[in-house]
């Protein structure tokens, strides 16, 4: 569905990532992990249409999207949700998912009427005339997810949406990506938080220093000696074998 | 809406109909000017309030329309209200001008402001030099009260007129707060990234809403021609027109429906108050004017104590509730 080949960017004279490819099929969740500073968010930035890259290729669905502006690769069916949360701050959290309801149609009727069954996907069915600002952190990532979640998208790519979360309430929202999963969307996220990998992942790919060094199941992932190097530093998986 | 609004609306309104009928001459034409002002506030609220977009030089909208119906008038001998629609779509298209420019090279926030000012002072230069604006001369227009005219002998049906289109105005925000186009001005005024990420197409709605303000604001440069017969490049395009626009809007309540009117209403009360005061008492003779001194204090206030605006009071008193929005 998805189809990432080569992909780089640079800033400067850094390079963000380097020559990454990935790919993600129809009902799949793939997560993307890698220390920090190893480029997810740029690769997902560029995947997205917030980044030109400077080589390769995205295609969705086979259709070439490389470069599109990030609203036409929306319409195309992939949305992406934010590492820091983006909510629209002096509006209802209703009214914020209605931004994202209002894509499939302007009548104001249906944006409500699906915005408010995004809610209760998501979890937020009592919290629909807050603020924006006045959530709590799990709100606005629960948030981020709604709206990504009401622009109707085939692909979700999302951003980190555990990081600062507590256990509990990442339980939760493991169960909410597992319903939207069973729902038809396909999914690829971000997460550093590896009891959420393996309970959601079907397939890992690890970016170390813009680079993909390995991809392969959760399990085969956490044994891997280079994926392990890239987290503790060289030598470290001889160490941890002996 | 609750019965509490919906009242004040329909007493309001009432109150609005019957008011030149009950008071002299100069109170008549006062609140024809609160309501103008109220208007042409609602243009600048439009694109700065409710899309974020905040302009510093909106009077170049203003003077686009007021010598575009009197270019028309003077020089092509065109009828009045036949140049008026001629007028808005100039000023929208001056509007989609500045749009493009400004937003295809990125310009936000204070940088789109100062842009907006600069292109202002250009035209106000323009209006200067160039041959058919008469220059600093100004434009007349030859007084021939006729309604045909779109001029009027008695001043109750200028202030009815003016009464419209601030209605007109009030009408177009009301809808802003309920359709699709005014949900993505919002959410491009909250967060430009996470606009585009659900799929706007910032830019184009940027320049849609400057087009619409724009042409706003040309009806009602037309609208003061018309009034005063007499334009010039300073009263078209000088700062203070864009001052005026913001002011009222802030003092209101940017971003909301009634925002520019509330502010429009307080201002013209604070005009008047301190005119009196400074009529009255001795020692204040010659603090010309006083109006100036207390908009800026005022200005002050609302910015350090009431970032919303007098709304926001309004609505927290009266509705009991927070939320900036209908």
């Amino acid at each position: 569905m998805l189809e990432v080949r080569e992909l780089s960017k640079s800033f400067g004279g850094l390079k963000a990532v380097d020559k990454a490819s990935l790919d993600v099929r129809q009902g799949e969740i793939v997560a993307l992990i890698g220390p920090n500073g190893a480029g997810k968010t740029t690769l997902f930035a560029a995947i997205a249409g917030f980044h030109r890259p400077d080589t390769g290729r995205v295609a969705l669905d086979g259709r070439d999207i490389t470069g599109l502006p990030p609203h036409k690769i929306c319409a195309a069916g992939m949305v992406r949700t934010f590492q820091i949360t983006q909510p629209f701050a002096k509006i209802s959290v209703r009214d914020n998912i209605m931004v994202g309801a209002y894509l499939a149609s302007p009548d104001r009727g249906l944006a409500r009427k699906l915005a408010e069954a995004v809610a209760a996907q998501v979890g937020m069915e009592d919290q629909l005339d807050q603020m924006g600002a006045d959530l709590t952190v799990a709100g606005r990532k629960r948030l981020e997810l709604a709206r990504a979640l009401a622009t109707g998208p085939r692909l979700l790519l999302l951003d980190e949406v555990m990081a600062g979360l507590n256990p509990s309430e990442i339980v939760d929202i493991v169960a909410v990506i597992k319903g939207i999963a069973k729902a038809g969307v396909t999914v690829l996220l971000i997460e550093h938080v590896m009891q959420a990998v393996t309970s959601l992942a079907e397939r890992v790919y690890v970016l170390n220093q813009g680079r993909m060094i390995a991809e392969g199941t959760p399990a085969g992932i956490a044994n891997n000696p280079e994926v392990v190097e890239a987290y503790l530093g060289h030598g470290a998986a001889k160490v941890l074998r002996a | 809406m609750t019965p509490l609004v919906r009242g004040l609306l329909v007493f309001g309104f009432a109150a609005a109909v019957i008011y030149p009928f009950l008071v002299p001459n100069y109170l008549v034409n006062i609140a024809m000017l609160m309501f103008f002002t109220a208007f042409i506030g609602q243009s600048w609220n439009i694109s700065g309030g409710f899309a974020g977009q905040t302009s510093f030089g909106h009077a170049v909208f203003f003077g686009v329309g007021a010598y575009t119906s009197t270019i028309l008038q003077v020089t092509h001998g065109w009828n009045a209200w036949l140049a008026w629609p001629a007028s808005m779509a100039m000023g929208g298209a001056v509007g989609c001008m500045i749009a493009m420019l400004s937003f295809r090279a990125g310009l936000k926030g204070s940088y789109f402001a100062l842009i907006t000012l600069a292109f202002a002072e250009v035209f106000r230069i323009l209006a200067n030099s160039v041959g058919f604006t008469r220059g600093g001369l100004g434009m007349l227009i030859k007084a021939d009260q006729r309604p045909e005219n779109f001029q009027f002998k008695d001043s109750i049906w200028i202030y009815y007129l003016a009464f419209a289109l601030c209605i007109v105005s009030l009408l177009i925000a009301w809808q802003l707060t309920r359709s699709r186009f005014g949900a993505r001005l919002v959410a491009i005024r909250e967060n430009e990234d996470a606009a585009r990420a659900l799929g706007i197409d910032v830019f184009t709605e940027k320049v849609k809403v400057l087009t619409l303000s724009g042409a706003m604001c040309a009806a009602g440069g037309t609208f003061y021609a018309q009034k005063y017969l007499y334009i010039d490049p300073s009263i078209a395009f000088g700062i203070d027109k864009s001052v005026e626009m913001l002011l009222v809007t802030m003092v209101g309540g940017a971003g909301t429906i009634f925002g520019p009117l509330i502010g429009s209403v307080a201002l013209t009360f604070i005009n008047e108050a301190t005119r009196w005061v400074a009529s009255a008492v001795p020692a204040l003779k010659n603090v010309q004017p006083l109006s100036l001194i207390v908009y800026g204090i005022m200005l002050m206030l609302i910015v350090a104590r009431l970032p919303d605006g007098l709304m926001s009071l309004f609505a927290a008193k009266v509705l009991g509730r927070k939320q900036r929005h209908a």
